[in-house]
């Protein structure tokens, strides 16, 4: 299985990350050598096979719903990088 | 009378504090030590001795991995985009620790939000193995290993999540456990891939590692996958191994292990057999692809756990060309490491569409395959056994130009966790000067019965890791 640049940057795209060019280059040899790796799973016969969806036997976790305290909006936003008027600062999706 | 103190076990020290030295000295001791640090294992070291405990744990200090949240003091998961978080709250399990009297000494480096084998991923720099400091000291947990192994710590937490506590525990040569997945809560556990992530202890030997784990365990309302812990603890004790019966699976114990790994492994199955346990070779046919599904899983639940990191609450922001989209993709350009750039892309891959029933659908089958595998094995077999990491310590550098290379460091580790098993791995002897480890696994909640096998097999190994310390 080998990826190409065009995937790459699609994938990055998704992803919201940013790649310089040489990045790109990096990853896509990078990218198909790991995949091609992966890729021996599909050697194996598992029809039939349920997928895992958790490894230890639990019912539904539940509590009682009670509202309880939770975290001050100060304390939440003492680490945000900007914030203004009690939320969190971000810049406009529209802006250039 | 510092030297003396480092000597202790954590056990040891439990026994004669407030006798022969005050709580305060022992984490004087362990803080000037962790503060001259020349390995880079630690990522920030506490202050000052906290106030006295009459906690069980009488004080004796925790070297804890930097991605568990401890309020106030930074925790940084080895990443530059959370560079100078503090969070508001503490880790379940850190805060169960300190509550059992193990307070926080200092944080540990770590490979960049546990994604590496070798420490070399963190963006603190890399951690210094204490038996050669040339060479990797192993990862994730890798500042938490060296830490324990130098005499930095006594003890300390760690996360597994494909070998990231029992791989450095190995390459250290210390005791490193991870638990059953849901014996610990995770959290406060700043996630990789949330359905193999597990919080255990390194220690320097089997009893300590007993001690921490029985504090660390129980069901927590805020973790809806943990569990109350089935059974008594109880402290190992074994001196025989009679009718314990030990499976060696031969898809783990063949090809791609080192020559001086394999001969430090078959001489310690010689010595369980002394200590009358049976072996036998045992199969699990799928493990060979449990390296494949890993890397499948892990980057496809890390995809979604690090989507977190966008430059909006928390940690470092770019501003990029000044509208959102651009911030989110230049905060995370900057932010993150080549390693974990890497498995976004694979995890996103994976997920996307078109390709998520080729991948992680079967990824989750051969999952499947690989429990069904050790659930046959432990029908027979009380322990499955192998070599924890199929080569001693490598030189810093020797593997980051090859991922896939790095990657096959986690080759004898990965099956346990996909299958939710405990796994323990103790120092077993050296190979060219370096420590190597011995894996136990066992069913799920099987850690007692576990340790005291390993209990039984350290006292007849008698590993000395004074070297380490010096």
């Amino acid at each position: 299985m080998s990826i190409d640049r065009e995937q790459v940057l699609h994938v990055a795209r998704l992803a919201r990350l940013r790649l310089s060019d040489e990045e790109v280059t990096t990853m896509v040899g990078e990218l198909s050598s790991i995949l091609g790796h992966i890729e021996r799973i599909s050697e194996l016969d598992l029809e039939g096979v349920p997928p895992t969806t958790h490894v230890v036997e639990v019912g539904n976790a539940l509590r009682p719903d009670e509202p309880k305290p939770s975290l001050s909006r100060e304390t939440i936003l003492e680490q945000a990088p900007a914030t203004q008027d009690g939320g969190f600062l971000v810049p406009s999706p529209q802006a250039s | 009378m510092t030297s003396s103190i480092i000597d202790l076990t954590a056990a040891q020290a439990i026994e004669i504090v407030g006798a022969d030295f005050s709580a305060e000295e022992l984490f004087e001791a362990y803080r000037e030590r962790a503060g001259a640090d020349e390995l880079n294992a630690f990522t920030w070291v506490a202050d000052a001795a906290p106030a006295p405990s009459d906690g069980p744990l009488k004080g004796v200090p925790l070297g804890v991995k930097d991605l568990f949240c401890t309020e106030g003091v930074p925790s940084q998961a080895g990443s530059r985009i959370l560079e100078g978080y503090r969070p508001p709250y503490t880790a379940t399990v850190v805060e169960q620790l300190a509550a059992a009297g193990a307070p926080l000494l200092g944080k540990t480096n770590q490979d960049e939000f546990a994604m590496g084998s070798s420490n070399e991923n963190s963006g603190y720099g890399p951690v210094l193995n204490p038996w050669d400091r040339s060479r990797v000291p192993g990862g994730s947990s890798g500042g938490s290993a060296a830490a324990v192994a130098a005499g930095l710590a006594p003890w300390a937490l760690g996360t597994d999540t494909g070998g990231s506590i029992r791989q450095p525990a190995a390459l250290c040569g210390i005791v490193g456990m991870k638990p059953t997945y849901g014996a610990v809560s995770r959290y406060g556990m700043i996630a990789f891939a949330s359905s193999l992530d597990q919080a255990g202890p390194l220690t320097r030997d089997v009893t300590d590692c007993a001690l921490l784990f029985r504090h660390m365990t129980g069901d927590d309302p805020r973790d809806s996958t943990s569990l109350a812990f089935p059974g008594e603890a109880a402290m190992p004790s074994a001196e025989r191994l009679d009718g314990i019966r030990l499976g060696v699976p031969e898809e783990l114990t063949g090809e791609g292990i080192e020559a001086g790994v394999l001969a430090n492994f078959n001489e310690t199955l010689k010595k369980a057999e002394e200590l009358g346990a049976i072996i036998e070779p045992c199969r699990l046919p799928h493990a060979p692809h449990g390296l494949s599904a890993y890397y499948v899983i892990a980057p496809a639940e890390a995809s979604a756990n690090l989507a977190r990191f966008d430059g909006v609450r928390y940690g470092m922001r770019r501003e990029g060309a000044g509208d959102l989209v651009s911030m989110y993709t230049d905060t995370r350009h900057d932010g993150f490491g080549a390693e974990v750039k890497r498995r976004i892309l694979i995890g996103t891959y994976a997920l996307s569409s078109g390709y998520y029933d080729a991948y992680y659908g079967r990824a989750q089958q051969v999952r499947t395959k690989i429990a069904d595998d050790f659930r046959e094995a432990f029908a027979k077999f009380d322990f499955v056994v192998t070599p924890t990491s199929p080569g001693v310590a490598f030189e810093l550098g020797a593997k980051t130009d090859d991922p896939l290379a790095m990657y096959l460091n986690d080759y004898c580790t990965v099956p346990m966790p996909l299958a939710g098993i405990p796994a323990i791995s103790i120092p077993s002897g050296l190979s060219e000067g370096l420590p190597v480890g011995f894996q136990l696994a066992g069913p799920a909640f099987s850690e007692y019965r576990m340790m005291d096998a390993a209990y039984a097999l350290e006292q007849a190994i008698g590993f000395d890791g004074s070297r380490a310390r010096a």
